[in-house]
This record gives structure tokens, C-alpha cells and sequence, in this order.
């Protein structure tokens, strides 16, 4: 079966079967890779990526359910968000073996285009959907504040030469 | 059996060891002889591993770009270590490079080159990559930097002393200079040096630095490859359908059903189970979904967790093999005033890494190649060689980034990598396969960390000094019947089984190790920290009890019992200081500390408790010191310390995997719980410095959370907890 969905912007036909997982039709009809495997049953988050800009597990979702919908993967990842995530992950070297950080990444995004100054308490409800065995949570921690400030910071910033020009 | 016998041809680099351990200790610069390999015949092809026909490979570790890139070989898996950035931190610093021009690529599967000079095969294990390398990658890169030079020389025709070389720059005072790019093909041409001098480690400048930026590349962005994600044309999917107990095989089969599906291609037996092969993921398991199998159950294990503990306990009441024996027990405990006694009970552990098993192999008449995140190429080759009946160097392999591992991908039967060759095989068609397991074949699998039980009893003279200390340690052998046991067992010893309880850090006057090596159908394997992570449990968390006993501090209880080695006092002062030991139990604050040396690195840790409600606890904070001689990347090492620290506390707070009547009951992270986020306590890290010789980061600091933890709950409850993991609800 033919379903029409948008991945990363782009409005693409997907051939295959209607209980085809999202993650399966990135990872062997698109070759999306950067999205992964890890549990199929939603209880790791390696395979998270944005559904009309909420964080979803892709290893459970069926191409039927997502006709219409649009999908951001980690490699279509534009939002200031994920850009300020994906920096604040190279400045604190917080990937180890790297598998599940695409996962964490999305997953972060997503939290911070919620919450703009996401709390401890924010982060570990938003991100203990997300396992990492190599235990890097700490410093995903520190990357999601990390980001958070920095986009904070130039909002501010920004703000601040608004109105610097007006008193001009 | 054919491995069994190629593997007895390993040489391990005794001689070469020492004089490692001899030169590091030196500290200054020297010159050295070196016979360092040349670049490989795979280097030198241009198709292979993406080595462009504008680099010149200088020597087996180093190849130069015309576009000045400086591409390393790393000869040990990365899959979060570090390897990457540390070895390649440490060729360029003789080398002379710039930090941007490195790039770094896996080595290909050729132990004459790239052997881990440790064990003498290619491999990764026992925290080595740095141990191993730390000499080696200094000569690699010094050489290098003496080809340059000597190019240089030759092209400008210059005394080679007036040249100076910085920053992947080569001048001369003259108003000379030129890029390592520019001169990299005449520096290809240059002989090998015989001898290399070696920097004053006062003269590091990269070595020891923080800040480098990581080398492991693609890892916030989804491009890094793993075995997952590699494309080949014409690639099929495979999955097994593994027999569901321990021991069951195959009887009979049924592939009508899934060979009507679209998308499956063949379906056929391998030793290991039934193979679906379709083009896609989703279609093979569709395929292993509609297989009807009839399992042969005739061998499988009977009997699970609860009763291969119940033998444990049995065996334990008698003598074991002896590990350890020093003066006289017997007298000691006659002696003592107080006998204190404990048992602890240890489950199987699942590495459970983020990537579960996965191969991609391909057959031809010229052998096999593969790819894949693979920890020992050389074990590896053999182990396929030996399966498809052909010789080991026609089997190449091709390392990929792994998705963890924690000894996983060490596998002593190489047993994936053996089960993608001979679906290959197998198949009927060309085409490549990449083998697929999902998470609940890997948690099936077994290759667990074994089952123990410890039994210990030591007595305690009027003073609170041990004077008598006996362990008894029961369970299964991991390297018994493989390649390995030649070297790991000896008089009836299984040294995986009794390390980090031989040598202990405290002096003790009466000593006796036992070990009571057990039979079981569950293969296993070792699990980050290997012996170390049940033996650091049972001796840390009984010596708290002791100091109860005698009612001392555990901090100076410890520090009373230490040996010679004052490296041990170091970690020990530097955790108490930073995490203020003497002074601060403020705000309901609860602490437990450890020691351990495991792999040549020593770890101390403070675990500092909350108890969130009455009877309620969770870990806040862990303060850790390390001292792993001289330092490569102070960032790494505080990195390797909070994952080592995280997945040391998911089997002391949640994780075990039981077996019951042969079958794993815990197969996917719904059941087989691991720590999240959640759960994830601060981890604060400080590092003694030292310019002892490196030694490794990636399992030390494992071994030493759960009894920190346990030494904090049982200071708070004074309720000695003899199983894990630990119950926080007390």
C-alpha cells in the first residue's frame, strides 16, 4: 500500500505495509539511519523523532496511523532548539557510544520547544524515557540547561539591541 | 578444536611489556630502538577503507592527506571509550600535529600489526586501549615526525637539526616551511627510522590537555555508521528464531507459512536456530513470526536461578580450590575476639547494550568480509574461519562504531559474528547479509556476567584489627572449555572468577581465597570489570560491616588495614576530603565509601544518600577520585568514571536476570530494568595526578558504586542487605 507523508519537510510515497513501523520505514524505505533500533517496544526512546513536533517512539507507530503527519528525524533537525541541543552535545562531548543520542537529542528538542527553562524535575520527566547505557545522563543534563541558557541568553540579547536601537 | 589451537599460537609480549613499564617510568626523553610495522597492503589500496589515492601512509598508524589531513589508525574498537580521541591525542603530540588535522579511522583486521601488545592478539578488553598503545602511538607518531623531517632536509637541503617542526608545520630559519600535506609523499618515501626520540613529558602539549574536541565523530548528528546502518547493494535482512531455552535446538520446522509473505526471501537452518531472510526488517520479522519450529527441548536446562543458587549455597559449606593463602587462619580466628560472618548473593547481569547484536557479512570466493562493531578481530577471524572451513586470513573484518558493549562483543565463541558467516553460507543466494537480532534476542542469548555466591568470615582482635580474613566464592567459570582457559586458569582457579579479591589493598595477616567453580548451562561471559564486579562488593561492603564490628570509622578503618601500596591512601584521602567525610551529614545526608583497584586503575568513591521518605532512599551524589597514573584526556577519564559509576548502579539499585526451567525471564527493558535519568545521581569526579605509567578508565569505576551505596544504606539502617541489587525501601 501507497501512504503520503511528510519526512523532514519533504512530502514523500511510502510503499509498504500499513503496520510498518515509522522506524523501519525511515531506517529501510528511506534510508533515514541516523534514527535507531533499540527495544521496539517504546520503553528505550533510541528510536524518538518528531510527529507534528512532539517527541513519539517511531518503533511503535504504524504508517497508517501517520498518513498526513509530518516527521522530523535527527538528520532534519532545523529547530533553533535542535541546533542549540546538537551544540551543547559537541561542547560537553556528551555522546559516548553514541547509539541512543539521536533519540536524546529529538527528545531533548522537543523539551526545550515546550519548556523554555526546563527545571530538573522537567528534564527527568522528559528524558527518563530515554535509556543510556553508557550512563551519559548527566551530561545530557547538563547539555539540555546548557542549550537552554545559551538560547535564553541570545533571546535576551536580542531584546536588548531592540531596544537599544529605539533609545537610538 | 581448530580455534582452541590458533589461538594457543598467541604470543603475548612479555618482554615488550616490561619495557614499557620500564621506559614510561623514566618519564624523560629518550631515544628507543623501534621496529614499528609498516603501513599494510589495505592502506595502500586506495578502495579500501575510504583511504584516498592523495594520502601517503607514512607507517602503520599514520597516513598523510595532500590536503594536509593526518589520518590515525586506531587499532581498538571505540564504542564510547575514548579510543579514538586517546590515542590519537597521543600520536599527535609526538608527532607534532595540529589537533584539527587529525582524523581518525578503525584499523583493519591484521594482528601482525595491530595486535594489543597486552594479550597479542587484536582486540579490546581489561581497560588496555591506552595501556597498550600509550608507547606504541608515541614511537608512531615520533617516527613520523622524523620521516618529515627528513624529507624536509632532503627537499631543502638543510642540516635536519635546524628544523623545527609545530603545529603540523615545518620550518626552518631560513624563511623555509611547509605543511605535513605538502611534504607527505616525499615523507612516505623516507625509511623507517631505527630509532625515534620521545618527548620529556614536560614538553606535552596536547597530552594531559582539556578541552580537545572529540574525535568520534557523527554522534550528535545521526551520521555516524554503525553495523545498523551500513548499506550495501543487494543487502538481505536476517533474523534468527533462537531455540527459547538454554540448551534446546532445533527439531523440525515448518517455512511454508513465512516464505508466502511478501518480502521473504529464504528461509533456512543454521546451527544456531532458523534464519528468515527478506529485504527488509520488518518483512523478516514477519517471516520469524510465521516460521512454525518444533524445539528439540530433550537437552534444555531444567532447572533456573532459584535452584543453581540453592547448589551454590550447598557447595559453599565445603572446601573450594584455593586462590589465596597467606599465614594461618586457623590461629587467627583463635585469636580473634569478634568472628563476623556474611553471605552475599549476586544474579546474572545482561550487558544489555543500546545496540543489540548485528553483523553484516558478506561471502565470496575470496573468503568473507564483514562489517560490524567488533572487540576482537583476531578471536573473531579464527572463530569464522574455523566455521566456514577456511584459514583465518581470508576472513576480513571491518570495524564499525559499536553501540556499547561492556565485554558483550568480546564474545569468547564469537558467537554472532560466527551466526552472520554461516547464514551466508547457508543462503542460497550471492547476496550480503546483515544479521538483525532484536532486544529479546540479545537478553535471550544468555553470555551473562555468572551467577555467585560468596560466603566470608573474618575475626577481629581487641584493637579492630582483621586478623583473620576467609572467602569463598562459588559459581560458574567464564572461561573454562574456550581458547582462554590455558591462560586464565590455573590449579583449578578461574582468575576471572577471584580477582579484585586476591589483591586487595589492606594487609592482612591471614588470608584464605576459595574458589568453587560450578557447572551450568547459562553461557557467560565477563561484564564490565569482570570478576571485580561482585568481588569489590562482597570484600567493600563486609569490610563496613567489620568496622562496625569494631566500631571504628570506615574511612580509618581502612586506612589502618592499607598495605605498601600508598596509592590506595591516595584515593582514599582525596574522595574523603572532597566529599567532606569527616564533617558533613547535614540535611539527613547519609554516606558509604569504597575502594578498588581494578585494570591498574584505583577508584574511591562516596555515595551520598537522601532518604526521601521514611524508609525511602535514592542516591544524590557520588564523589569519585581516580588515579589512572599519567592522564591523557582528563575529560575521558571524568567521562569513563560517570558511565562506569551509572552502569554500576543499575544492578545495585534494578537490574538481574533470573532463568527459570532454562529461560530468561527478563527480555526487554519493560522487565530488565536499567537506570534512566531519573535515577541518575550528580557524579563529581577529581583525579590524582601522577606520572606512573597510564593505565585504563573504562571499567574501574564500575566495581566500586555498589558497595559505596551499600555501605551508606547499611550505615543508615545497620541492616546488612546479602543480595543485589539492594533494596532502597527499608
Amino acid at each position: 500500500m501507497a501512504f503520503d507523508i511528510t519526512i523532514n519537510g519533504k512530502a514523500q510515497k511510502v510503499e509498504a505495509r500499513p503496520d510498518t513501523p515509522l522506524l523501519w520505514v525511515l531506517r529501510d524505505h528511506m534510508q533515514l539511519t541516523g534514527t535507531k533500533f533499540g527495544c521496539g517496544i517504546a520503553q528505550c526512546g533510541a528510536c524518538t523523532v518528531h510527529l507534528d513536533g512532539k517527541p513519539v517512539r517511531s518503533c511503535v507507530l504504524p504508517l497508517r496511523a501517520i498518513a498526513g503527519k509530518e516527521v522530523v528525524t535527527i538528520e532534519g533537525l532545523q529547530s533553533k532548539e535542535g541546533r542549540a541541543i546538537q551544540a551543547a552535545w559537541e561542547e560537553l562531548s556528551v555522546a559516548q557510544c553514541g547509539y541512543c543520542q539521536s533519540g536524546q537529542i529529538m527528545a531533548a528538542a522537543a523539551l526545550l520547544a515546550d519548556i523554555q527553562e526546563p527545571s530538573d524535575n522537567d528534564i527527568d520527566a522528559a528524558m527518563s524515557g530515554n535509556i543510556c547505557r553508557c550512563c551519559t545522563y548527566q551530561r545530557v543534563r547538563h547539555g539540555i540547561k546548557s542549550a537552554s541558557k545559551k538560547m535564553n541568553s541570545k533571546v535576551a540579547k536580542s531584546d536588548a539591541s531592540i531596544e537599544g536601537a529605539q533609545v537610538v | 578444536m581448530q580455534v582452541l589451537r590458533a589461538l594457543k599460537l598467541y604470543k603475548s609480549d612479555l618482554s615488550r611489556r616490561d619495557f614499557i613499564k620500564k621506559t614510561v617510568k623514566l618519564g624523560a626523553g629518550l631515544t628507543l630502538a623501534v621496529s614499528l610495522p609498516s603501513a599494510p597492503e589495505a592502506l595502500l589500496n586506495p578502495a579500501f577503507l575510504g583511504v584516498s589515492s592523495a594520502e601517503n601512509p607514512i607507517n602503520a598508524f599514520v597516513s598523510i592527506g595532500l590536503d594536509n589531513s593526518v589520518k590515525v589508525i586506531i587499532k581498538h574498537i571505540d564504542f564510547g571509550q575514548g579510543t579514538f580521541t586517546g590515542l590519537a591525542t597521543i600520536l599527535a603530540e609526538e608527532m607534532d600535529a595540529a589537533w584539527d588535522q587529525i582524523v581518525c579511522e578503525f584499523a583493519p583486521s591484521d594482528k601482525t600489526r595491530y595486535a594489543n601488545l597486552l594479550s597479542g592478539a587484536q582486540m579490546t578488553g581489561g581497560s588496555t586501549a591506552i595501556a597498550n598503545s600509550y608507547i606504541q602511538m608515541r614511537e608512531a607518531g615520533a617516527s613520523a615526525r622524523q620521516m618529515l623531517i627528513d624529507a624536509a632536509a632532503a627537499k631543502w637541503d638543510v642540516p635536519r637539526e635546524q628544523i623545527i617542526v609545530k603545529q603540523g608545520i615545518l620550518s626552518h630559519s631560513n624563511g623555509l616551511n611547509a605543511t605535513f600535506g605538502e611534504l607527505s609523499q616525499l615523507a612516505a618515501m623516507q625509511p623507517l627510522p631505527e630509532k625515534v626520540s620521545l618527548k620529556d613529558s614536560g614538553n606535552f602539549s596536547l597530552i594531559g590537555k582539556a578541552g580537545l574536541s572529540r574525535k568520534d565523530l557523527g554522534k550528535s548528528d545521526g551520521t555516524a555508521i554503525f553495523t545498523q546502518d551500513f548499506k550495501m547493494d543487494g543487502l538481505m535482512t536476517a533474523v534468527v528464531a533462537h531455540p527459547p531455552r538454554f540448551g534446546a535446538t532445533v527439531a523440525s520446522f515448518d517455512t511454508k507459512r513465512a516464505l508466502g509473505l511478501p518480502g521473504v526471501i529464504e528461509v533456512v537452518e543454521i546451527p544456531s536456530g532458523v534464519a528468515v531472510l527478506a529485504d527488509t526488517f520488518w518483512s523478516a520479522i514477519g517471516g520469524r513470526d510465521a516460521l512454525d519450529i518444533d524445539w528439540d527441548t530433550s537437552s534444555a536446562m531444567e532447572d533456573g536461578s532459584v535452584e543453581l543458587m540453592r547448589r551454590y549455597k550447598e557447595a559453599a559449606r565445603g572446601d573450594g580450590a584455593i586462590a589465596k593463602k597467606i599465614g594461618d587462619n586457623l590461629r587467627g580466628f583463635a585469636e580473634a575476639d569478634i568472628i563476623v560472618e556474611a553471605e552475599y548473593e549476586f544474579p546474572f547481569l545482561a550487558h544489555a547494550s543500546m545496540e543489540p547484536m548485528n553483523c553484516v557479512a558478506r561471502l565470496s570466493s575470496e573468503g568473507i568480509e564483514m562489517w560490524y562493531g567488533c572487540q576482537g578481530p583476531t578471536m573473531d577471524q579464527y572463530a569464522v574461519a574455523s566455521a566456514l572451513d577456511i584459514q583465518p586470513d581470508k576472513v576480513k573484518i571491518n570495524t564499525l562504531f559499536a553501540g556499547g558493549s561492556f565485554g558483550r562483543r568480546a564474545n569468547k565463541d564469537s558467537d554472532f559474528a560466527v551466526e552472520a558467516a554461516l547464514i551466508a553460507k547457508t543462503v542460497k543466494s550471492d547476496s550480503p547479509i546483515k544479521l538483525v537480532w532484536t532486544r529479546e534476542d540479545d537478553m535471550r542469548s544468555g553470555y551473562f556476567r555468572p551467577m555467585y555466591f560468596h560466603k566470608m568470615r573474618a575475626g577481629l582482635n581487641a584493637q579492630g584489627k582483621i586478623v583473620a580474613w576467609e572467602h569463598k566464592i562459588i559459581g560458574q567459570s567464564i572461561t573454562s572449555g574456550t581458547a582462554f582457559e590455558a591462560k586464565a586458569i590455573k590449579n583449578g582457579v578461574d582468575r576471572s572468577s577471584v580477582e579484585g579479591a586476591l589483591e586487595l589493598p589492606y594487609d592482612f595477616e591471614n588470608v584464605s581465597v576459595q574458589l568453587k567453580t560450578m557447572e551450568a548451562q547459562v553461557p557467560v561471559l565477563w561484564w564490565r570489570s569482570v570478576g571485580s564486579s561482585h568481588t569489590a562488593h562482597a570484600v567493600e561492603t563486609f569490610m563496613d560491616q567489620l568496622s562496625h564490628a569494631a566500631g571504628l570509622d570506615p574511612l580509618q578503618f581502612r586506612l589502618m588495614h592499607l598495605g605498601d601500596d600508598q596509592r590506595f591512601a591516595g584515593v582514599l584521602d582525596l574522595v574523603a576530603d572532597k566529599a567532606d567525610w569527616n564533617n558533613d551529614r547535614s540535611g539527613g545526608r547519609i554516606k558509604g565509601i569504597a575502594v578498588h583497584k581494578s585494570f591498574g586503575t584505583y577508584v574511591a568513591q562516596v555515595a551520598d544518600m537522601e532518604e526521601t521518605k521514611a524508609g525511602k532512599y535514592c542516591v544524590k551524589k557520588v564523589v569519585c577520585a581516580v588515579d589512572c597514573g599519567l592522564v591523557i584526556n582528563p575529560d575521558i577519564v571524568k567521562a569513563q568514571m560517570e558511565g562506569g559509576i551509572g552502569f554500576g548502579l543499575s544492578p545495585t539499585l534494578m537490574s538481574a536476570v533470573t532463568i527459570e526451567k532454562g529461560r530468561v525471564v527478563e527480555t526487554n527493558f519493560d522487565s530488565h530494568r536499567v537506570l534512566r535519568m531519573k535515577d541518575m545521581p550528580n557524579i563529581e569526579t577529581h583525579i590524582v595526578s601522577s606520572s606512573e605509567p597510564p593505565t585504563g578508565v573504562g571499567e574501574p569505576a564500575t566495581p566500586v558504586i555498589s558497595p559505596a551505596v551499600a555501605n551508606a544504606l547499611f550505615a543508615k539502617t545497620q541492616v546488612v542487605q546479602s543480595r543485589l541489587p539492594l533494596n532502597l525501601d527499608v
